[in-house]
């Protein structure tokens, strides 16, 4: 249905020319899901936006290619021509349903808008058939919430809200960028069933890009794996799963977290107990119970890995440990001293002993600082080091986190992601904590480089005996660290146990819910 | 809303008596009073006058007792139009200069609005580079240089349109809305330029053109919205703007306003109308501000909730 061949597309800048999109040719077939892998920077994105003309030009230039749609190339329709196929012909899902949602249109109006447009029908038409269609992408009683904002909808509801709005002119071809990425696991398990059974009943086309194979190895029919502009990797999925040829692609196979953490835990006495917490945030004249009354502790040595949806109340807990949040009651005992107790003074020595990372490395790093004042200001804040000799231990913390030492003077713009994530990790080590709370270190990263990052801090947290605390979503992520975990939902606490355990013999349906969520079930069922 | 109203016009209370009181003291300061003159008045008159006017009480007592006349709305009399008071000169002069500020917002919203917007579309181009060159002249320009301009050019000159008055001669009003609001033109071309460009680069404006809606409906549906939010809540502070710089377009043009009464009030010390004539913009103000404030909330979906709920 769809044929793209030799597409190449540049972006002209000062800079000189990047070959973005370097001759990549791939078809999808009505009725079936071809998607296509990379990372960041891999050129998927822009070759698919391409196909609708919505690379700006300049900087983009479409150097060389075909792309037939129904009779007619693509890269030879006139803007009007185009317009006419964008959205009603082949529509698109995108990546971040927070922003991609008109904040000042209601829901209804945005969703109608194609429609309209595209068919010139009525507005009573449109809103009937926009009810029918909210309905079938699972909201709840749209004829009430068909009139509500976007923020009036939690995440996963705006995506429904964005594939139904793909979805209303009844395109024969949807392009879905990364939409799933933003959101929870729960969540992206029942999107990405929505978009299977959407598609079937349709008998559409998808084009699904995403940067995680274990996203599409439960619904693509076709995998195109792309690395800097080129085309790697073509194949049936079952081909890429089971004999991908290239060493890309077996090391993307790879990076999927599957198994568990193979160290037997040796019992030790704990190095922090958390008694009854309670984080609550005051909003208007109730109070939202982040944290309720959560107890647990953690061993010396232990990586406890605190699992949950966004709203569980993890990253608080976090927060609320190094009283980076001011807590409601509850008591935090480190080392045999209760944190929550502690005066300013004695709470800024206690702090070197107690780090965290944070999720993004983009915003948790000055952009002023270069990485050596970054990791030189902890050191000198709590008096380890003098003036003259912080350059040694910058450079022995830069060895240690796998940083080139040339990058001393450099400025974290300068950095890629993982980078980044390596920046801030050294930062949080620079006072040789005994304790690190570690907040999604992994999730702003490609999956590769999430590999890298995991291997480093499991390596660090042995050189340096450190306990962990790691926060995250993603329970794959967290089965390949963690010792034990912690499972959160609304703020308390649903099951804690060893991660074997957990993994193998979970008790609370709750549980059951977030593991069967995690993608790439065909994967697992391959590997056993 | 109504107590986020109520909490802000109790905050104005203490701005406006600190307002009032550095203005009493400081026409006090100057020299000379609203009965000396050139010409030699009898003492006994003068002191008579200022017996009637109750400028021969201490300063305080004349203070206290115009704030107990204020709380009941009576700016008092002018010392220099006997007979009248300042409540009736201000509704005299001001809806002149209500009038004049209007066409100066209107002349403003409308050239700044559109130049902003037509200079975001096609940002780094000559598109963008001249309104905005345009723009950053109107900023430099101060009233008293652009007015004596305009009435050169397209008063004397090309005879095209009258130099003074206002209201008299059919389009004698359009020099002086000009003058006054081409500075404000030049700013919400600016704050426009800079919202439009911010919300053009969102992703919802990427997934109106997956639409395939034209790109002029992307810009009128999807993007004008938010990007003009900037330029309402500019829009208080250009009031006050307004009413200030309406003082000297007034004077350039012979246009009898509030602000060629307040000029002249200050010259002659006039107390009473310097001071009640304050009162009254400082107030005007205050009040836009708050209306600007509530129309910029009302206009985000998301803060119009939390307004509602307050």
């Amino acid at each position: 249905m769809l044929t793209a061949e030799n597409l190449g597309i540049s972006f002209v800048t000062r800079m000189g020319t990047n070959k973005a999109v370097d001759g990549i040719s791939f078809t999808v077939e009505a009725g079936k899901i071809t998607a296509i892998i990379g990372e960041s920077g891999s050129g998927k994105s822009v070759a698919c936006y391409s196909l609708l003309g919505l690379i700006p030009q300049p900087p983009g230039r479409i150097d060389s290619g075909r792309a037939l749609f129904q009779g007619q190339d693509l890269l030879q329709l006139t803007e009007a021509q185009l317009r006419e196929t964008r959205g009603r012909d082949i529509a698109m899902v995108f990546q971040d349903p927070m922003t991609c949602l008109n904040p000042y249109m209601t829901v209804g109006n945005q969703l109608m808008e194609p429609l309209r447009y595209h068919k010139k029908v009525s507005k009573a038409q449109a809103r009937e058939r926009a009810l029918e269609l909210l309905e079938e992408v699972g909201i709840r009683d749209p004829a009430s919430t068909i009139d509500n904002y976007p923020h009036q909808f939690s995440g996963g509801m705006r995506q429904r809200v964005m594939i139904a709005m793909a979805l209303i002119n009844e395109p024969k071809l949807l392009i879905a960028d990364e939409p799933t990425t933003a959101l929870d696991v729960t969540i992206q398990a029942q999107i990405l069933e929505l978009l299977a059974a959407l598609q079937k009943k349709r008998n559409i086309g998808i084009l699904f890009i995403s940067h995680d194979l274990a996203v599409v190895a439960d619904i693509a029919d076709t995998i195109v794996v792309m690395q800097e502009g080129k085309i790697i990797e073509t194949g049936n999925r079952d081909d890429i799963f089971r004999h991908a040829q290239q060493p890309y692609t077996q090391k993307l196979l790879q990076a999927i977290p599957t198994g568990g953490k193979s160290e037997v835990l040796q019992k030790s006495e704990p190095l922090l107990s958390i008694r009854n917490l309670s984080t609550w945030f005051r909003q208007g004249k109730t109070h939202v119970k982040a944290v309720d009354d959560v107890s647990f502790e953690i061993r010396r040595g232990e990586v406890l890995g605190l699992v949950g949806e966004s709203g569980s109340g993890k990253s608080t807990i976090g927060r609320s440990i190094l009283r980076l949040v001011p807590i409601t009651s509850g008591e935090v005992i480190f080392d045999g001293t209760d944190i929550t107790a502690l005066a300013a003074r004695e709470l800024k020595n206690m702090r070197s002993r107690l780090q965290i990372i944070f999720q993004d490395p983009f915003a948790s790093l000055n952009p002023r600082m270069t990485v050596f004042d970054t990791l030189a200001e902890p050191l000198l804040l709590h008096g380890l080091d003098n003036r003259s000799n912080v350059g040694a231990s910058v450079l022995k913390l830069m060895d240690d986190v796998g940083l080139a030492r040339s990058f001393v003077r450099k400025y974290p713009h300068e950095f890629s992601g993982g980078q980044r994530q390596r920046i801030a990790i050294g930062r949080a080590l620079a006072t040789r904590p005994e304790f690190v709370v570690a907040d999604e270190p992994v999730s702003a990263l490609d999956v590769t480089i999430q590999a890298q990052i995991l291997d480093l801090m499991r390596e660090l947290g042995k050189e340096y005996s450190l306990t962990t605390l790691f926060i995250s979503h993603d329970l794959a992520v967290v089965r390949k660290l963690a010792d034990r975990i912690v499972v959160l939902q609304k703020g308390k606490i649903v099951e804690q146990a060893g991660t074997s355990e957990l993994f193998e013999h979970p008790r609370q349906p709750y549980t059951r819910q977030l593991l069967q969520s995690i993608p790439g079930r065909v994967l697992r069922a391959n590997a056993t | 809303m109504w107590r986020f109203v109520g909490y802000r016009l109790l905050q104005a209370i203490p701005v406006l008596l600190v307002v009032i009181t550095v203005t009493f003291f400081l026409v006090r300061a100057a020299p000379g009073g609203p009965f000396s003159s050139e010409k030699a008045v009898i003492p006994e008159v003068k002191a008579a006058l200022e017996a009637q006017y109750g400028l021969n009480l201490t300063l305080f007592q004349q203070y206290t007792s115009y704030l107990g006349d204020l709380t009941k709305g009576d700016l008092g009399p002018s010392f220099k139009y006997p007979g009248r008071s300042v409540n009736e000169l201000i509704a005299a002069g001001f809806p002149v200069t209500a009038e004049l500020g209007f066409y100066a917002l209107l002349v403003a919203l409308s050239i700044g609005g559109v130049a902003g917007i037509i200079a975001s579309l096609r940002p780094n181009t000559a598109q963008d580079y001249i309104p905005m060159s345009a723009a950053m002249i109107g900023i430099c320009m101060p009233s008293f240089l652009l007015g004596p301009i305009l009435i050169l050019v397209f008063g004397i000159y090309l005879e095209w349109l009258p130099v003074s008055g206002w209201g008299d001669i059919p389009g004698d009003k359009i020099l002086p809305a000009v003058t006054l609001g081409s500075t404000y033109a030049a700013y919400v071309a600016r704050l426009s330029r800079a919202g439009m460009l911010e919300v053009m680069s969102q992703d919802y404006i990427r997934t109106a053109r997956a639409k395939g809606l034209p790109e002029w409906q992307v810009v009128t549906r999807h993007a004008l919205r938010g990007g003009l939010i900037p330029v309402v809540a500019f829009l208080g502070p250009a009031f006050a703007g307004l009413l200030s710089g309406s003082f000297v377009v007034e004077t350039i043009f012979q246009i009898p306003g509030l602000g060629r009464f307040y000029v002249q009030a200050a010259f002659n010390r006039d107390y009473t109308m310097i001071l009640g004539a304050t009162v009254f913009l400082a107030t005007l103000i205050v009040v836009f501000n708050l209306l600007s404030d509530i129309l910029a909330a009302w206009m985000n979906p998301r803060l119009r909730a939390q307004f509602a709920e307050q």
